[in-house]
């Protein structure tokens, strides 16, 4: 015992001479995003007439909550360690699923029915469409032990192609629906309003919100992290690694069957297409948010900043006229960056202690 | 000392290595005789691996000289130290199992043609050249991962050998060889010998250090015990420098009420993985009383870890019953077996007990998240603070905000976080492995208070540990593991070191082979 108090209290003076010059630098880079966003920012603002108006700021957003949506499940995932290249193709599959399911119904041949549902009922088989894809990524990677990003890699094709194949290649346009049918009202979850703001960026606020009290106030959430910092750990105290695992490729796939709604309600129309390289944009929010890839680490908050910083970078650009070779090269070296901040963290946490 | 006729290669001289917090090597002399087999011995954390390390060019001393061949020499990197003539095998193989042995044997040596391209072919004579040098029928072209253990063995020794190595230190060879390849490996350092290499051999297995050793060192807590000439002793006096004397009544543990059986095994069995013939766990059977602290004793692969990996449920095709209070745990999942009442405490903090990314409560709460909720899924954090605060206090863990990343912790309280953990689940039985591995003294003390204080509160308590001193302290009863079996159970009154080193060794003994 009294080696032990010799010992801390030896070491406190040294430990708080460096925690005191520690906090600055150090809460700097963890609210690094946020800073950056608010630059971004500052600098369009200052600098762009067009970029502070009202009108400009709801569509910038609205953009921005088809990424933050798609990086709130994203999240999840990278936080146990893995990785969702699919969700992009989920997002095609699942409006072209919702497209077909208001144009042409769901046709039982062997009855010879073809069942029209209500847009309520439409939307939430979507869902189901894309927590299956999610649950299939999922099951490929925790029972059959397929690395995340080569099962995740698989259903990019698979999902993008059974997309082209429902309605081969083709659109399914003008998807108003029917009052005879009862199936009216899908373009309404793009187009409507509360509050001023579209549903869409409400959508994105109650994801984000309730993402992140999952993430930190659940035991599931709690059980990510561990997953992702050290699954054996994690395996020996209990955690059911498997199920855990699994349903973070579920919740991006129902992130995904979100964006994929509200993506082909604003076009009133289902292309097979829609969602390309999205996965991309996704990674690169949560990302540029601090999730580290290797797991363990990050928030949902971040990932919702980082969706703006994209957002608020391509916005201000496109304004500005730069070049949209030059605002992808941009787009690179900001993702660039931010890993090599966050490594630069990395070392200093663990020199501090 | 003793009149030395023998010829010194490298001598040690007052080696000194302070880390932070802690004097691993205090004013240690060690000579490597030329030709011979110099043992070096110790209990975990008496400076072996520094020393070891120091020569190996992987650590530098803080003061203090090596001398070889009369020339000062101060390695800064492997691979200063391999071009000095020292090489180093150790416990866990550095291979690279989807290379070819030639390959391996030249990995970042390689002989070129033209300074780029690989010379395969001088390689691979050169392998072959000295598989016959150390009479071994390995081909060239093996890929590693088809050899068997011992045989890869072989490979890293003639790895080192095609380096020119004048001393080859070899941390503990045989602990994952059968005996028919400790015989092998015996034959080869003996050929080794007579070609006027240096071996340094580090080793817990006391009775083949007898067979194989030409002069012996005793390290203890950092200091030089003692050294002799082999033929000069025996395993008493290694056992007996090794511990101290007197030194095992240290920890005096209070008194604690034995109940009726808690935790009843039989016949447990654990084939070894693959096509490997032979068993982890060999029809272990045994019983745990409630209030109880049962010692296992065993040497490195011993299946001490198995035996409590498959208690966790870490093996489902273990053979078997395990009976907690009468419940058989029989197909049970790891978390099904924490809430019947059974937690592991493993050996390996790091990559076992703790998550690194998680704080100091995030860590302590992992096992037991089911009891903190407020409601069906939603954790409490009253709760949670109240359970955390009330274990930092118990166990007097020293952090000043539970929300710290668990790094910020001393090996000891990083322990106890485990330990904590452990409790939260309300365990009925508590499986520690190694419990005090890798943390100062003082915190070893406080680790075998709480396992006292755990048995008085009625807690069945499995502990395993390489030291011998410990489990004489800390055991009402001993049990010691062989290759997989129980070779012995001792009660507290009759353990000696001497009946707990005889009874690790079953199993071990060699086939006497010409010296």
């Amino acid at each position: 015992m009294e080696m032990e108090n010799i010992q801390s209290t030896a070491a406190t003076p040294a430990k708080t001479a460096e925690s005191n010059r520690a906090p600055i630098q150090a809460i700097l880079l963890q609210l690094r995003a946020f800073i950056a966003l608010l630059i971004l920012f500052g600098f369009f603002a200052i600098y762009s007439d067009s970029f502070m108006q009202t009108n400009n700021l709801i569509i910038l957003t609205k953009q921005v909550a088809i990424n933050a949506i798609l990086g709130i499940g994203m999240t999840y995932v990278i936080l146990t360690g893995g990785i969702d290249l699919s969700v992009g193709s989920i997002v095609g599959l699942c409006g072209i699923v919702a497209g077909g399911l208001i144009n042409e119904g769901l046709v039982l041949s062997v009855f010879d029915v073809v069942i029209y549902f209500n847009i309520w009922i439409v939307m939430g088989l979507t869902i189901i469409c894309g927590m299956l894809i999610g649950m299939f990524n999922g099951i490929l990677v925790t029972r059959f032990s397929v690395a995340p990003f080569i099962a995740t890699l698989g259903t990019l094709y698979i999902a993008r192609g059974l997309a082209l194949l429902r309605n081969s290649g083709a659109t399914f346009p003008n998807l108003v629906g029917d009052s005879e049918l009862g199936n009216t009202g899908f373009p309404k979850l793009g187009a409507g309003e509360l509050l001023g703001l579209p549903y869409s960026i409400w959508i994105m606020a109650a994801l984000a919100i309730i993402g992140t009290f999952i993430a930190m106030k659940t035991p599931f959430g709690r059980q990510i992290y561990a997953i992702g910092g050290n699954q054996r750990a994690a395996r020996l105290s209990g955690v059911r690694v498997k199920q855990v695992t699994l349903m973070a490729y579920v919740i991006s796939g129902f992130c995904a069957a979100i964006v994929g709604l509200i993506i082909t309600s604003q076009l009133v129309s289902a292309h097979p297409a829609t969602g390309e390289s999205f996965e991309l944009n996704a990674i690169a929010a949560v990302v540029l948010g601090g999730t580290s890839l290797s797991g363990g680490r990050g928030t949902i908050g971040g990932t919702i900043i980082g969706a703006f910083v994209i957002g608020v970078l391509s916005n201000g650009m496109i304004i500005e006229g730069v070049s949209s070779f030059w605002q992808t090269v941009i787009k690179g070296v900001v993702i660039i960056l931010a890993v090599m901040i966050d490594q630069f963290q990395q070392r200093l946490q663990k020199r501090n202690v | 000392m003793n009149p030395i006729t023998d010829d010194i290669i490298l001598h040690a001289e007052k080696v000194q290595k302070v880390y932070p917090g802690t004097v691993a090597l205090k004013d240690v002399d060690f000579n490597i005789y030329r030709g011979k087999v110099n043992a070096l011995v110790g209990e975990n954390g008496a400076g072996k691996s520094t020393l070891m390390k120091i020569l190996a060019g992987v650590e530098q001393v803080t003061s203090g000289k090596l001398i070889l061949n009369g020339k000062e020499i101060a390695p800064k990197s492997p691979r200063e130290a391999e071009a000095l003539g020292i090489g180093i095998i150790y416990q866990e193989l550095n291979l690279f199992p989807n290379l070819n042995v030639s390959e391996n044997i030249f990995v970042a040596h390689e002989m070129t043609v033209g300074g780029s391209l690989v010379n395969h072919r001088e390689q691979e004579r050169q392998t072959a050249e000295l598989m016959k040098r150390l009479e071994q029928p390995i081909k060239s072209r093996t890929l590693v991962s088809n050899l068997r253990i011992g045989q890869q063995q072989i490979v890293e020794i003639a790895k080192s050998l095609a380096r020119n190595t004048q001393i080859l230190i070899m941390d503990e060879p045989t602990s994952a060889l059968s005996n028919t390849e400790v015989e092998v490996l015996f034959r080869v350092i003996r050929e080794l010998k007579t070609q006027g290499v240096s071996i340094v051999y580090i080793s817990h297995k006391l009775e083949e250090l007898l067979q194989i050793g030409d002069y012996i060192t005793v390290l203890r807590d950092g200091q030089l015990i003692a050294t002799a000439p082999m033929p000069e002793i025996n395993l008493r006096w290694i056992v007996e420098n090794m511990v101290g004397r007197g030194s095992a009544t240290a920890y005096t543990p209070a008194a604690h009420e034995i109940r009726d059986d808690a935790l009843r095994v039989e016949n447990l069995t654990l084939p070894h993985p693959g096509k490997a013939q032979g068993y982890l766990l060999d029809h272990v059977s045994f019983s745990l009383r409630a209030g109880e602290i049962l010692g296992i004793y065993g040497l490195m692969g011993a299946g001490r870890t198995e035996l409590f990996e498959t208690l966790m449920g870490l093996y489902p095709d273990a053979t078997g019953d395990v009976l907690l209070y009468g419940e058989s745990l029989k197909g049970k999942s790891i978390r099904e077996r924490i809430q019947s009442g059974m937690m592991l405490i493993p050996e390996d903090r790091q990559r076992e007990g703790l998550v690194q990314t998680l704080s100091v409560a995030h860590n302590m709460l992992l096992a037991s998240l089911r009891n903190h909720l407020f409601s069906r899924v939603v954790l409490s954090g009253r709760k949670e603070k109240n359970s955390v605060e009330r274990h930092i206090e118990e166990l007097s863990i020293k952090v000043s905000n539970r929300n710290n990343p668990i790094g910020s912790l001393s090996g000891g309280n990083q322990q106890k976080v485990v330990v904590a953990k452990a409790l939260l689940t309300s365990p009925k039985v508590l499986l520690m492995d190694e419990p005090t591995r890798g943390i100062d003294v003082g915190a070893k003390e406080e680790i075998f208070t709480i396992m006292v204080q755990l048995a008085q509160r009625g807690l069945g308590v499995l502990f395993v540990s390489t030291e011998l001193k410990e489990v004489l302290a800390m055991a009402d009863r001993i049990l010691v593991m062989s290759k997989g079996r129980i070779t012995a159970e001792i009660p507290r009154a009759e353990a000696t070191e001497e009946a707990l080193v005889a009874a690790s060794a079953i199993g071990h003994e060699l086939v006497k082979a010409g010296v």
